[in-house]
Order: structure tokens, then sequence, then C-alpha cells
């Protein structure tokens, strides 16, 4: 594995990204950087700005108001860059997925390399998701 | 050739490699405050080596020369100050007149550089904290320069820093007189607004501004931003441990004094930036033209009185 994955692995900034949720899974991220959970020993920061982030962690049902402004927000981020969908919403449209407001999944315009379920999904549920990103895009590189 | 030495291993790889190191021990100490783990010890390193591989976006209708140049500028003057710190805390006798001037208007630099790349990246916000770095500055200067003129009075009107690290080696550091004390606090809490930490990180306030300047950085332009900080983080504290503490010494117990010594002066950075919240600007130009000024002329009285 080349030395700018490897150390992007080992900090990954995430840009926090709702895109109209009902702002849970907001919260349950939030949660992750709490003295219980403390994702900064992973070297994983929240960034406010997209230029600095390396993971772009996306939750809500993505609404056609607010995919345009995802869509732009993907082309700002840096490469190489991640994608994570947090919440059964950001996965599937959940309860709205018969709503005039929002006709695609998210997937349909970003792609997404991880998804998270659970409405909301606990702490643990995302730090465990971010932790199998990690094996992934290892054993991605490892392969070619 | 002996000062290209000096110039890449004490003044570029030295100082880099603490300021890295002192750039994590701000963390974990403020991780330890707030109860949690904090990173691991490279972290420092890692976020720079992944900076450096990542792609640098230049924001569309951005003037594109001064926003790449900017950092390069703030990071050569950090390199250059740090080595004319190292070259008069080794050999004192080879500092030339003047050299305690030059190093203040390096130590203004990168904050000058902060405002260029601000300015350059057309971003609202960037502008908001560049115009905010620069009223911070024209605040802090002020005290910060007549706290540093109490140890050119008490050394005897000298302004060559070896002469002013000679007299200290002779006669005991500053700091144990009483203007050297009041003339040291004055200048930690400038310290805090040079480096732009929390009592003063008004400029790139991340809950408010997101970042500030360094907004529209991506890539290696806020690597090298980032390693300025962290140097910084090294170069500020040693130039006053120099004018006011006697230096760093290399020979037996002096060299484990001299750790102290730093690492004191970090820690009391973390602990201030972490027990305080921000202030406006406007409160932190009051503070530092009022309360501050003032204190730093009873220093130079005392000073003149011989105190």
């Amino acid at each position: 594995m080349s030395i700018k994955l490897k150390a992007l692995l080992k900090s990954p900034w995430v840009f926090h990204l709702s895109t109209g949720s009902c702002n849970n899974c907001d919260i349950e991220i939030l949660d992750c950087l709490t003295p219980r959970f403390d994702i900064e020993r992973f070297g994983m920061l929240l960034v406010g700005s997209i230029k600095h982030a390396d993971v772009l962690l996306i939750t809500g049902s993505g609404n056609r108001k607010s995919m345009e402004r995802a869509k732009r927000l993907y082309e700002q981020i840096p490469k190489p860059c991640l994608v994570v969908a947090v919440g059964e919403c950001a996965l599937s449209r959940g309860m709205f997925i018969h709503s005039y407001n929002c006709p695609v999944p998210i997937d349909k315009v970003i792609p997404v390399d991880v998804y998270i379920p659970g409405c909301p999904p606990k702490p643990e549920a995302i730090i465990a998701g971010v932790v199998k990103l990690i094996e992934k895009v290892k054993k991605d590189t490892m392969k070619k | 050739m002996i000062y290209i030495f000096y110039f890449l291993f004490f003044g570029f790889l030295l100082t880099a490699i603490i300021g890295l190191l002192a750039s994590w021990i701000d963390r974990k100490v403020t991780a330890k405050v707030q109860y949690r783990v904090g990173p691991p010890l490279l972290q420092p390193l890692i976020d720079i080596v992944k900076l450096l591989g990542k792609e640098t976006l230049i924001p569309a209708g951005s003037s594109k020369i001064t926003f790449l140049i900017a950092p390069v500028i703030g990071f050569a003057s950090v390199i250059l100050v740090s080595t004319l710190l190292w070259i008069n805390n080794i050999y004192p006798a080879r500092s030339f007149l003047g050299d305690l001037i030059v190093v203040l208007y390096l130590l203004v630099i990168p904050s000058i550089s902060i405002i260029m790349g601000g300015f350059a990246s057309r971003n609202p916000l960037a502008s908001l904290g560049a115009s905010r770095e620069m009223k911070l500055i024209l605040s802090y200067e002020l005290p910060f320069i007549l706290a540093i003129l109490v140890t050119v009075i008490k050394s005897g009107f000298t302004f060559r820093l070896g002469e002013i690290l000679t007299f200290q080696a002779q006669n005991g550091a500053f700091v144990r007189s009483w203007s050297g004390t009041l003339a040291l606090i004055v200048a930690i809490i400038c310290m805090q607004a040079k480096l732009a930490l929390v009592p003063f990180d008004i400029p790139e306030a991340e809950t408010e501004i997101v970042g500030g300047p360094l907004i529209e950085y991506s890539g290696s332009g806020l690597a090298i931003y980032r390693l300025m900080k962290n140097m910084l983080m090294f170069t500020v504290p040693f130039f006053l441990i120099i004018v006011f503490m006697g230096g760093l010494r290399f020979d037996g117990i002096h060299l484990w004094y001299g750790g102290l010594k730093y690492i004191g002066l970090v820690a009391l950075m973390t602990v201030i930036r972490n027990t305080n919240p921000r202030v406006r600007i406007d409160q932190a130009v009051k503070f530092f033209w009022g309360p501050m000024t003032i204190i730093a002329i009873i220093a130079i009285i005392l000073a003149l009185l011989g105190r």
C-alpha cells in the first residue's frame, strides 16, 4: 500500500453533511466525539470546511434542493476521498421513499463507499462501519 | 557552509520535530482535560504526510500566485527565525547588531502570510478571518515589544541576542527579578495571541467562521500552514526562553532544566487554552491596549529603576 493511502487511513478528517435528516443521525455522529467513544484516538477529526476533509459523511433522505448542494460538495472535496452514508434515510430514503420530494436515493447521485444502517445508528455502529471501510480500502489496494 | 547545515538541521529538522511533538502534547493534554484518550504520538506527522498526498484545489476567481505563495513565505520566515535563534543559543558570540529586531520582525511574517492567503482565496469567511487577524496583530504587537524592551533595558541597552544571553549567564535569568516576571507574564499572554490559541483564536474560530483564512486551503498548502503553526509552537516559546530564562543549554543537568522550561511553557499554553472561552475582537484589543500595555509599562519603569 502506498504511504499516501496509509496516512489517509490513519487520519481521516470527516465533513458532516445533512441532506434534510431529522437530526437524530447527526446527534449520534456528534456522540462519537464525546469522551465515551472518542474517535480522535484513531486520528479522526470533525472539520468545518469541505476543502480540509477526507471523508464525506452524509445523513438524510436527500431531497431535490439539497442533492444539488451535495453533488457540488462532492466535486469540491480533494481527492482521494471516501463517502459514508449514515442512517436509513441516506441508504434507501427510509419512510420518505414515496415522497414527491425525494426522487432518487443518495447513491444514485454520489458514489457511496460504505452504508451504515439504523434509525438512527448507534455510535458503536458508526465506528464499526468506519472500521469496515478502512478494512475494505486496505483489501482493495492489496488486490491491485 | 556551516550556515546551510544550521539552516537545514537546526532551523528546519529539529524545529519541526520538536514542534510536531509539542502539538501532540497539546492535543493529548486537551484530550486528558476532557477525559478522553487522545491521538497517538505520530498523529501530527501523519496528518501532514496525508495532506501532502492530497489534491490541491485553487478556488475559481482567486489570485492564484498569491494563494500558492503565501504559505511558503510564512514557512520560510519561521525556518529563518528558528535558525537565528539556534545559532544565538549555541554560539552567543556569533550574533550581529540588531538581531533582536530582525527576530521580532520575522515573527510577524507568519501572521502576515495567513492574512495574504485569506484575502487571496476569495471567500467571505476567509476575508473576515484575515481582517480579524490584522486587528489582532495591531493589538498584541505593542505590549509584546514593550515586554521585550524590558530585557533590552536590563541587559544594559543591547540589541544583540547573544549579549542578552551572556548577560543572563553571568547575572542570573531576568525572570528572577520583578520587572522580568511582569514582562514574562505579558509576553506569555501575547504568545497565546501570536499562536492563535483559544482565548485569542478569534481569526480562525472553528465553530464560528470554520477555520477563517485557511478555509479554502487543501492539500500541500494546508500541510505547509499546519507545519508552520506547529513550528511556531516551538519558535515563540524558544524566543521567550532565550530573552527571559537564559536560553537552553546542552551540558549535563542543564539539558534537563532546558526541557523543563520548554515543556512548562507548552503546558501553560495548553492549560490557558483549555480553561478559557473565546473573546470578541473588540475585547481582545481593549485587553491588550489597556491592562497588558499598562503592566508592560510598569515593568519597564521597574527595569529602569533597576529592580
